[in-house]
Formats: structure tokens, C-alpha cells, sequence
């Protein structure tokens, strides 16, 4: 008499996506979509050079366009005290430029206009003048004396340095490295890389002067938390901002810094008292917001003849960008990074982090990673690929003996994470299987004597997601709990609403399917909504991967207080006492007669018409959930190439990935996220990068030098699935929108450094293409991927 | 029919515009357009056609693809005017009001979507596809889709999804047979 | 993304354009396919004050043998007529060649050969292409027609030979008297790229002797680069592995590559050499296997 799971779209059922039927025709409502009455447009004007002082801006002409309303200068946002604004990193950021440009591209004004062509137009007649400044391309040569300090408007800011960070035991790491038998070192640079959804970021902004409020439609992933920083900035009351993140085309944490335009949008949406809406184009998006990466990475491991590591050291020298507006844990300066080997057993690790200004965009933290867990992964693997094989010891082998074994967890790591579940071995075991490994030696050596080049690599990982618990994670102060608030009709139907927003990830199909598991509500009577911060309770929002580990615990919670609520419900319904009642998905009944039983509907109609005394009517509550602990998901993926020696080109000829992320609410959504994840994972591995010349012009500002692999490039993958529940989650479920991003990189360029091993190079940077290949199979020499520079 | 003037996008009095006839989805349209305005902003801004995104500004993701007499086109990358006297086919003209198209079914089948930026354009992109070759191979649809990003699912569902819609289209047109 | 303004005039035949670009005193461009112009109009690179659309001319969009051989290809001939062509790949092989690698499957349904030989891009396929062929480009203007050899045709970046009140009618292919050979080659790091380098190789042969040979280049230098004196060392040769060494060689010689992102000079100039090998062993093991 219990209802079937899956056929109530519950959790484990593949239930085909609500927000799809939107989209499929086009009905979806993404912020450029949005029209208000009145609306202007607004186009912003950047900065071409990289570095320079600012001599004038001349608007004049500008204004004279027909259809121009307002143009805004870095001068005028002065005179509001907004031409500055603090960062999710505790620095400033520029608004509009008032002393210097600090990066190609910077904003420098702003037009509004009655379309954006006239809006062009206008920004095309505005001159500015500027004496030009060596620009810094790169953390190295910002530490050069003769160098300019690009942060020359802050106080006590004498060099180009950001922070300095450490973490781990220096003395015990020391003593491991004195005590190694073999040490490895390896010496990497992770490249910048930007996010790029599809859709670019934008806003509406329409203050209401009649009644003081703001609302702003915004591409946000964290429409709570723009709240709360518009309220400093602006300096409106919190609770007269309305934050709408309708659809979003995307995000990979690119839609979560606050960016000037929006801020820009709101002054123009005040002083003309009209909606204002800033859409910025691809350019804008790929030279100004949020990227990813750039971080150098060095590092060694100390370990025995037999394969057993004994300590791990690592320094990363970090590249910001002009500003430092990181979005991630206050605490930790350079993101999660010391979560690097986790998945190892590891007695003694240390790491040391710098940060530096460059003449580049702001950001570092913003593309599927976790709070840098891509960059410390990827180390990771490629630090464990050197040294297997300077041990001479296979890959597999090497790593089998030091993963974490079942029966360590839980599992304290050396930097302090608290890893708890996991089938590491067996993951691994899947993925060799999969893949052939067993017969790969001798198909490679064949191949050779015919001239080709096969390789395969492997990158096995724990990542840390679900940011996290009050004791350790703020973001400017505020925790990084979630919420949801869940009301249940009289006639059973329900409407969901939480504090993350979703991107694609499918909420509005997989949060129902919790309640579904919870409550035996079908899926279908349930309506998810995200993004309203009038009608959404407060959330962190959705990026780390972090929504189903606490937003879905939060669903679960909630799900459950209905449910309690509902029994006692439901024994007055049965006129029995709540001890004797047990449930089954959809009803309850009385102990010992299965036969006497309410459905949950009829809990739900009761509680409007038939209460029992002494409790309040309705069913409708909300939960708010602070995680104990990180989920850590592990995966092992594995990769096999063919490198073409005399182009440097390489062909994927087989991808196994094997994830193991717990329980899985929706098997298709989670195979979808980890193949789009894999995705991006051979993007920056082959292709995409954004990198600078000596001038500090950014090359990949555009999709003609920014590449991203189409249908044809992009190979297929092979997916398996292994389940360890997370022991802490209410239903089990561990992150997994970002575990390929992070994991994949370091297979696909395992392989071809496998593939070309013969040559000695240890290493080739990414994005590993074909000319990078090549000169390291002529040279026999690791190939660098720092960006060309200039010492002025 | 619709009335001889339905639209007018330009802003000044004293801006030279261009009468236009494009049938859309089936139904003429005549409007005054400058003639520098792109398609896809007559779709999105000139008719609340939102369907058709604009993602890139260099020709390149595809994301704003429509059917122009029957081709698939960026429409980022044509003027307005250009389409007089032309057909063009946007998302909103797939299926009908109470049937999706199979490839639109496709798509929700196959789990072919996520943030659905794509979507419009990657459909119409494999409808022109389809229609030319109703049995294609993976490979001759990952070579047709080629022209369209997405940065979401890696394909491989986009990949089922049209493999999906191929096989119902070929199934209806024996059963009609 | 927003062009600035211009005048716009869709002619409906070939005088009344040329009128048009006549009085326009040079500020005039023609508008076919709009793949490439479009986009640098829309970023302001290019800011016409008028263009002139000939897509509403009729009889110009034709790809057509004569009798004698000659391919004569016309103004609005779009890339996808090249690729989707049941008898290119035997008649013209390094055309057919090319076809699917320009741009990708959507701009090829409105782009045009001409058009793109016009635009003038250092990268552009369709112009390596031709430079192989030995081809000509058809222009008319308000005196008549005249016919510029491809070579004479691109003056420089985006700059051609074309008068300002010419419009390019037609590209001419001469007939190929033995059997047409060729392939064209080009390492694109994904869909839509630009070459990182291309090769174009279009043989014509008496048997197993190679009677005439072109080769073009793109992507490795500042235009296209025309490698034909270096290819004719195959000519009276047949194909062997000693004559496609040489052949490869000269070939990468006349490459001018410049050091970038997308590699160095070094590297370029031996992507020219490999592909030119491929081209060339390829086009040996198919006779061979024919005979």
C-alpha cells in the first residue's frame, strides 16, 4: 500500500526535467528577455589599455546623441561615494574609474540610452586620455622593483602583494622530506580560464521613488547575498531591495561576484527614475567578470622506496587581477587548496600561499572549483603522476597503495579535513576495468612500433563540497547555512522554495523529488521556486557545488517537520495516540491494521479544516541547515589518447569516468552534470585558456581566440557509478556538479604526458595544444605556459 | 493578415527606416525597421520573439540560430532588412500549441538541456539536419551541431536527443507510409 | 554588437549596384553572404556608410562547369554548395576538400566563395585555394568586365585589387587537363578557428606523372602564400617518396609563419611540411591503389 518511489518521481527515479518544458519553446525567462515599461539601456565603455593614469574623460559629445539620458563617469559615482565598492574578499573594487585603469577592459563609464545602439553609439563619442603604465602580466614580474604598485589608491599597500597564507605542519613535513627515500617535484602553471556560460551577465534595475523600493533582476547565483551588499553599498534598507534571479543561462560561478554594472544600473535607475537594463556583450563577460585558476603550483612529495608517501609540501603564487574579489570562505585565503591529497593517507603536509595584483581582470575563484579544489587536484595528480614515475612504479599501483582505505574512515587529513565514507579502491578498480588497463602496456607498446602514440592517464580524487559548517565558513561575515520552505496545500499539492538558484542543475525537478521521498507527495504536485529574495527564504545560494549537501538537506528537514506535523495529524484523524501510528511513503496507518490508514493528502486537508486541539493549524514550515561536516564524493576517471607526433594533435580514443557521489536523487541529472563537467575538464586541457601579451592585452577576450570545444571535438564518455552514502546527510547525497571539472583536467593531461614519456618531459602546461605537444616531443624540454613579459 | 504597419523599432522621428515583409513562423509581418538592426534584436526586442538568444559577438556560439527559408542561420549576423520578403522559423514556431515537435520531445527525453541557453538554436540547427538526412549517423550529427555551443551537458545527450527525435520522425513517416 | 549606422539599398540587379557603388565614391561595400562583413561592422572595425545587398540579384548564385572544363563559380555560390556537391570531390578534389572546413555548418549556409576571396583574410581557405588552382576572379564595373588573376587580386590584409565601383562577379577555375588530385589540410584547434596553418594542394595529372602542380598556404604568414614555384619541382615527376620529400620541403620554405599563441614560426612551417607530405602520400597510394 505504500506508493512506488520512482513512479512518484521520488528520489533514485531519472524524472524528466519540470524547467525544461519552458524551455523547449522557448519560454524561458532569463533577465535580457525581461521588459519593463519604460525601460532604458545602458552600455558600458572599457578601458583598452591594461595600465594607465587616467588624464580626462570627455563625455560632451556623448550627451549630445538623440535618445542618450545619462552618462555616468567614475567622477559622478565619486560625488555618491560609489565609484568604489567592497568585494566578497574583504578589498575594494573600482565602479568606474576615477585615478587609473587597472586592467584591459576595466570600466570607465557608462551610457544610458533609449536603445542600446543609440547607447553605443554614444559611448563610441567618449574621449579619454591616458598616460600609459607598464602593465603586469604575470604574480613574478609584480614583485619586480622597477615595476608600478597597481594598488597605488590603497593605504598601507606598498608592494604588489596580496596575502600570504600557510597551513599544515612545517616541522613534521620538514622531518618526512629529511626521512624520504625518493622525493619528486613538480612545477605546474594552471591558467586562467573563464566560466562562459552561454548567457553573459546583466541587470535591470527600477527603483520605485513612489515607494523607496529597488527591485533589481539580476544574473545572480546569490541573490541573498547581492541583498545584503547592495543595502552597504547603496545604502537603501535591506528590506526595501527586491533581488530577482529568473532563469539563468549558466553560471559556473561566474554569476556570483557583484559586478559594476549592477551597481552602475542602479545609480541610473535612481537618478533617471526610469528601469534601467545593463546587458553586457561576450566581450565584456570574458575580459572584466569572474574567472577561474591562474595560479602557479609547486610542490613535492617525500616518500619511500616502496611506493609509501610520507609528506607533501606545496607553495602556490596566486594571480588576482587588479582587485581581490575572490568569492569564498573568509577564512581561507586561497580557497580550499589544502584539500589537495585528501583522498591520500598523508601523514605530514605544509602549504604556503602568496597573492599578487596584476593588471588583469578580478577574481580567481570562479569556475566549477570548488574554492580553488581544481587547482589543488589537479596538482595533486599530476604531482602523484611525476612521482610514480620516478619510483617506476605503475600509476595505478602507486596510487592504490596510498588512497584511504575503507576502514580508515572516518579519516583526519593533515591539513585537518575530516573526510568520513568512500570506496576509493573500488572506484579505482571500476575505472581500470573499464578502460582496458590491464592489456594498455602491451597496445601501447605496439602502437609505437607503428608510430603511434597511445597514452592513458588516471586522476583519482575526494573533493570537498557543501560549504559548510558555521564553525569554519563565512563569506564576509555572513555563515553559509541553507534554507527552504515548504507549504503544503489543502488539497495536497505543495510549492517549494529554497535559498539556492539553480543554473541548470534541475531544482525545481530535484528538490521535489526529496519531498516526493519524504513526504509521498508526487513530484508533479509539487512547484519548486528559486531566486526571489522577497519569497525565497535566505540562502548562500548555489555554486561549490554546495546545494544538494545543505539547500537539499535543508528540503529534507523541512519535509521531515511537515511530516511530524502531519502524524499527529494524522493519529487525531485515527483517533488513536501518535505512538501507534507508523508510515509508509504516503500515508500513515496504525500499528498492527495496515488497513487503517490516511493518505498524506488527507493530513493536509485536515490541517485547514480538522486540527486537533492544542496544535496550530496549516502545514507549512521551513528549515534552515548548518552541515556538520564537508560531503566528499570521490571519483577516478580515466583516459586514453592518441597523440599524432608529427602535429602535437591528440584524440581522445576512450573516456571511463566513476563517480561515487552517495545517494543520487536523480540518476540522469547527476550523469548530465558530471558529463558537462567533463566537458570543461577537456576544454582547458586541450583548448581554452585566456592568456595576455607583453602589453597586458588579454588574448581570449572573444570566442575566436577563447576557444570552446563544439560536438565535434568534444569526445564521449563512459560513465559508472559506485554509492557510499554520505554517513551525515539526511538523505545521503554528496555534492557532484563540479567533481569532473575538478577531477577531469589531470586525466586527460596524464595521458598524454603518458603518451609521450619516452621524450623525459615531465611536464607540458595546459591547455596542452598541438603546438605545445609537438615542441615538447622535439625539445624533450617541459613546456611553460606563462604568458610573454615585459620588465619596464 | 496581419495590417500593413505592425511594428515600428526605430527610436528618432528622423531616422531613416525600411519597410519590410518577413514571414515569421508562419505568419507575415510587415514593419519599419533601420537597417542596422540585426534579426535577432527585430525577434527579441521588435516582436517579444525571446525564444532566439544572443549569447557572442562574434559569430560564433549560435546560441541566436533560426530557420531561414529552411537553412539554419545566426541571426546575430544579418540585418533585418536583409529578411524581406524571406521566411525565418524561430523555437516558437516548433511543434503547436497542444504537441511538442520530436525534437523538441527529444530534448526533454534525453535529458538534452540544462540552463537551455542553447536549446532554441541547437533545435533548430538539428530540425535543419533532420530534414536533409532523417537517418543520421553520431558523428553526422555532432558535425551538423557544430556551429552551436554549449557549455552545460557535453553533447552527448544533445547527441541522443536528435538520435532520439530521428527515430520517432522515421517511425511516424512508416506509419503514415 | 550594435553597428553604427549606414544606408542601406538592395538592388535587384547588377547595373543598378554598380551604380550605386559608383556614385557612393568609395564609401560603399557590397553585402553578400555578410559572414565576414557583419561582424566587423558590428564591432566597428568596419563602419560603411552605405551597403549595397546583392542577394536579391538573380543568377548569380551558380557553381557550373563549361564544356571546356572551366568551374565558373558565382558571386552568391554559399560554402555549403561546395560541400554538399555531388561531383566537386572528383572534378575539383581541393575544393571539395576545403569546403567543410570553412568557418562551420551554419555560417556556410549564408557565407560565399567570392565573397570570402573579396574579404581578403590572411587565414582564409577559400583563397589558398585558388592561389593552387591558378584561378581569376571576374570583376565588373561601370566600363565592363575584366578578370584579375587571384594572385594580383589581394593587395594586402583585407585589402583587394577590386576598384571601388567594381563588384566581383564570378571566380574562375581553368580547366585541369589530366586528372585532377589534390586534398586541402588544415590544423584548426576546433570548429571555426582560424588555421594555426592550411595547405591547399591541387595537382594535375598525366597518368602517374604529375603534369601541372599548385600549392597554397594559409596561416603562415601575412596573406596567403603562394607556393607554387616551390611545388613545380613535381612536375614530370611522378610520386615517390623522394619527389614528395623535395616537394614538401620547398613547400615549407616558401612558408613566412610568424610566432604566436597558436605557435612558433618553427612549428608552423613544419605543420606546412606535414600536411604537404599527407596531401602527397595520400594522393600516391590512391593511384595506386586505382592502378
Amino acid at each position: 500500500m505504500a506508493l512506488d518511489e520512482i513512479k512518484i518521481g521520488g528520489m533514485g527515479a531519472s524524472r524528466r526535467r519540470v524547467e525544461d518544458n519552458r524551455f523547449i519553446r522557448g519560454k524561458g525567462k532569463y533577465v535580457d528577455d525581461v521588459v519593463l515599461p519604460g525601460m532604458l539601456h545602458m552600455e558600458i565603455l572599457r578601458s583598452t589599455v591594461a595600465h594607465a593614469r587616467i588624464k580626462s574623460i570627455d563625455t560632451s559629445a556623448a550627451w549630445e546623441v538623440p535618445g542618450v539620458r545619462l552618462v555616468l563617469t567614475g567622477e559622478m559615482m565619486a560625488a555618491r561615494n560609489l565609484a568604489w565598492m567592497p568585494t566578497l574578499s574583504y578589498d575594494t573594487q573600482a565602479v568606474l574609474a576615477t585615478d587609473k585603469i587597472r586592467f584591459q577592459g576595466q570600466e570607465i563609464a557608462a551610457v544610458i540610452a533609449d536603445d542600446p545602439y543609440i547607447a553605443k553609439d554614444a559611448c563610441a563619442k567618449i574621449v579619454v586620455e591616458y598616460e600609459q603604465l607598464p602593465a603586469i602580466t604575470n604574480p613574478f614580474i609584480a614583485q619586480e622593483p622597477s615595476m608600478p604598485i597597481i594598488r597605488d589608491d590603497k593605504e598601507n599597500q606598498p608592494t604588489n602583494k596580496v596575502f600570504d597564507w600557510e597551513i599544515g605542519d612545517k616541522e613534521r613535513t620538514d622531518q618526512a622530506f629529511a626521512e624520504a627515500d625518493v622525493v619528486s617535484t613538480i612545477d605546474l602553471h594552471y591558467p586562467r580560464s573563464h566560466p562562459s556560460p552561454m548567457e553573459n551577465c546583466g541587470s535591470i534595475a527600477d527603483y520605485d521613488r513612489a515607494t523607496g523600493k529597488l527591485t533589481v533582476y539580476m544574473t545572480s547565483q546569490a541573490p541573498h547575498i547581492v541583498r545584503a551588499a547592495v543595502a552597504m553599498v547603496a545604502e537603501i534598507p535591506e528590506h526595501q531591495i527586491r533581488i530577482i534571479s529568473p532563469d539563468l543561462g549558466g553560471g559556473f560561478g561566474n554569476k556570483v561576484p557583484i559586478y559594476p554594472g549592477y551597481v552602475i544600473s542602479i545609480l541610473a535607475s535612481i537618478l533617471t527614475e526610469r528601469p534601467v537594463k545593463w546587458i553586457e556583450d561576450k566581450t565584456g563577460n570574458l575580459i572584466s567578470t569572474g574567472f577561474g585558476r591562474d595560479v602557479y603550483l609547486q610542490g613535492q612529495i617525500a616518500m619511500r622506496k616502496d611506493g609509501r608517501i610520507l609528506g607533501m609540501r606545496m607553495h602556490t603564487i596566486s594571480d588576482h587581477g587588479a582587485f581581490f574579489a575572490d568569492a569564498q570562505p573568509t577564512k581561507f585565503k586561497i580557497g580550499l587548496m589544502h584539500s589537495t591529497f585528501a583522498c591520500y593517507d598523508i601523514p605530514a603536509a605544509h602549504l604556503t600561499s602568496e597573492g599578487y595584483y596584476t593588471n588583469k581582470a578580478p577574481g580567481g575563484v570562479a569556475y566549477r572549483c570548488s574554492f580553488r579544489v581544481t587547482e589543488a587536484m589537479f596538482f595533486q595528480e599530476r604531482m602523484i603522476h611525476a612521482a610514480a614515475n620516478d619510483l617506476g612504479m605503475d600509476q595505478a599501483e602507486f596510487r592504490r597503495i596510498n588512497l584511504v582505505k575503507d576502514d580508515m574512515f572516518p579519516y583526519r587529513t593533515a591539513f585537518g579535513f575530516l573526510t568520513d565514507s568512500g570506496q576509493y579502491g573500488k572506484c579505482l578498480d571500476v575505472g581500470l576495468e573499464a578502460i582496458g588497463y590491464s592489456t594498455f602496456k602491451e597496445e601501447q607498446e605496439e602502437a609505437r612500433k607503428r608510430g603511434k602514440l597511445l597514452g592513458i592517464g588516471i586522476s583519482t580524487m575526494t573533493e570537498p563540497l557543501g560549504a559548510g559548517n558555521s564553525r569554519e565558513y563565512d563569506i564576509i561575515g555572513i555563515k553559509m547555512f541553507d534554507s527552504a520552505e515548504l507549504r503544503v496545500h489543502m488539497t495536497g499539492k505543495a510549492i517549494l522554495r529554497t535559498g539556492a538558484k539553480t543554473q541548470g542543475q534541475g531544482h525545481e525537478t530535484t528538490w521535489a523529488q526529496i519531498v516526493a521521498h519524504e513526504l509521498g507527495i508526487p513530484a508533479d504536485d509539487i512547484v519548486v521556486e528559486e531566486g526571489d529574495t522577497d519569497t525565497a527564504p535566505f540562502g548562500m545560494g548555489t555554486y561549490a557545488s554546495r546545494s544538494t549537501p545543505v539547500a537539499g538537506a535543508a528540503v529534507a528537514m523541512v519535509a521531515r517537520k511537515i511530516r511530524a506535523k502531519a502524524r499527529k495529524i494524522a493519529a487525531h484523524l485515527l483517533e488513536v495516540s501518535e505512538e501507534d501510528i507508523e508510515w509508509e511513503l504516503g500515508r500513515f496507518y496504525v500499528r498492527g491494521n495496515q488497513e487503517r490508514g490516511v493518505t498524506i493528502q488527507d493530513c493536509a486537508l485536515a490541517a485547514y479544516s480538522n486540527v486537533p486541539d492544542g496544535l496550530e493549524p496549516g502545514l507549512e514550515n521551513n528549515a534552515y541547515y548548518d552541515p556538520p561536516n564537508l560531503t566528499w564524493p570521490f571519483a577516478a576517471y580515466i583516459c586514453k589518447v592518441e597523440v599524432d607526433a608529427e602535429t602535437g594533435v591528440w584524440d581522445v580514443l576512450k573516456f571511463v569516468a566513476v563517480d561515487d557521489c552517495g545517494v543520487r536523487i536523480n540518476p540522469m541529472i547527476v550523469e548530465g552534470q558530471i558529463m558537462g563537467g567533463l566537458t570543461e575538464a577537456y576544454a582547458m586541457a586541450n583548448m581554452q585558456y585566456i592568456t595576455f601579451d607583453e602589453e597586458g592585452n588579454c588574448i581570449g577576450a572573444n570566442y575566436m581566440d577563447y576557444l570552446l570545444p563544439t560536438a565535434w571535438e568534444t569526445p564521449g564518455f563512459e560513465l559508472h557509478e559506485v554509492v557510499t552514502p554520505c554517513p551525515h546527510h539526511p538523505i545521503g547525497a554528496k555534492g557532484i556538479g563540479e567533481c569532473a571539472t575538478v577531477g577531469g583536467p589531470a586525466a586527460f593531461v596524464n595521458a598524454v604526458m603518458n603518451a609521450i614519456e619516452h621524450t623525459g618531459v615531465r611536464n607540458v602546461d595546459m591547455p596542452l595544444m598541438p603546438n605545445r605537444v609537438y615542441e615538447a616531443l622535439q625539445t624533450g624540454q617541459n613546456v611553460s605556459g606563462m604568458p610573454p613579459v615585459k620588465v619596464g | 493578415m496581419s495590417s500593413l504597419f505592425d511594428e515600428v523599432i526605430t527610436p528618432g522621428a528622423d531616422v531613416p527606416v525600411r519597410r519590410i515583409t518577413v514571414e515569421i513562423n508562419g505568419e507575415k509581418r510587415t514593419m519599419d525597421v533601420e537597417p542596422r538592426l540585426l534579426l535577432v534584436h527585430l525577434l527579441r526586442q521588435g516582436l517579444e520573439l525571446t525564444g532566439t538568444h544572443s549569447g557572442c559577438d562574434t559569430t560564433s556560439c549560435g546560441a541566436c540560430t533560426v530557420l531561414f527559408d529552411g537553412r539554419p542561420l545566426k541571426s546575430c549576423t544579418l540585418f533585418a532588412v536583409m529578411a524581406d520578403g524571406h521566411k525565418v522559423e524561430t523555437v516558437e514556431g516548433m511543434g503547436s500549441a497542444s504537441e511538442l515537435d520530436p525534437i523538441q520531445e527529444g530534448f526533454k527525453q534525453e535529458h538534452g538541456l540544462q540552463c537551455g541557453f542553447c536549446t532554441p538554436g541547437m533545435m533548430l540547427a538539428s530540425k535543419a539536419l533532420l530534414e536533409r538526412n532523417p537517418n543520421p549517423t553520431e558523428d553526422e550529427v555532432r558535425w551538423a551541431l557544430s556551429g552551436n555551443l554549449c557549455r552545460c551537458t557535453g553533447y552527448q545527450n544533445i547527441v541522443k536527443a536528435v538520435l532520439w527525435a530521428a527515430e520517432k520522425m522515421r517511425d511516424e513517416q512508416n506509419e503514415e507510409a | 554588437m550594435y553597428p553604427s549606422r549606414f544606408a542601406y539599398e538592395a538592388p535587384k540587379t547588377l547595373g543598378e549596384a554598380i551604380a550605386l557603388l559608383d556614385a557612393s565614391g568609395g564609401e560603399a561595400k557590397i553585402l553578400a553572404g555578410g559572414q565576414s562583413l557583419i561582424p566587423m561592422v558590428k564591432l566597428r572595425f568596419a563602419s560603411p556608410e552605405m551597403l549595397v545587398d546583392i542577394n536579391n540579384i538573380p543568377g548569380l548564385d551558380y557553381i557550373r562547369m563549361d564544356p571546356d572544363g572551366t568551374l565558373r563559380i558565382g558571386a552568391l555560390a554559399r560554402h555549403e554548395d561546395f560541400e554538399h556537391s555531388a561531383t566537386l570531390a572528383e572534378t575539383h578534389p581541393t575544393l571539395a576538400a576545403a569546403a567543410s572546413l570553412v568557418a562551420d555548418p551554419i555560417v556556410r549556409t549564408r557565407g560565399t566563395f567570392v565573397g570570402s576571396l573579396c574579404h581578403a583574410d590572411p587565414q582564409g581557405d577559400w583563397s589558398a585555394t585558388m592561389v593552387a588552382l591558378g584561378g581569376r576572379i571576374v570583376a565588373q564595373g561601370p566600363n565592363g568586365k575584366r578578370e584579375i588573376d587571384v594572385r594580383s587580386f589581394v593587395l594586402g590584409p583585407f585589402s583587394n585589387a577590386l576598384a571601388f565601383n567594381e563588384i566581383a562577379v564570378e571566380a574562375v577555375i581553368p580547366p585541369v587537363k589530366g586528372r585532377p588530385a589534390g586534398s586541402y589540410l588544415k590544423l584548426e584547434r576546433r570548429v571555426g578557428d582560424f588555421a594555426t596553418a592550411s595547405v591547399a594542394v591541387a595537382l594535375d595529372m598525366n597518368g602517374t606523372t604529375v603534369g601541372r602542380a599548385g600549392c597554397a598556404l594559409a596561416g603562415v604568414g601575412g596573406r596567403t602564400i603562394d607556393a607554387n614555384d616551390a611545388i613545380s619541382v613535381l612536375v614530370g615527376k611522378t610520386l615517390n617518396a623522394e619527389s614528395i620529400e623535395a616537394a614538401a620541403d620547398a613547400v615549407a620554405t616558401a612558408a613566412d609563419p610568424r610566432t604566436d599563441h597558436r605557435g612558433s614560426a618553427d612549428y608552423k612551417r613544419h605543420v606546412v611540411k606535414t600536411f604537404v607530405t599527407r596531401i602527397l602520400n595520400n594522393i600516391a597510394n590512391s593511384e595506386q591503389k586505382a592502378a
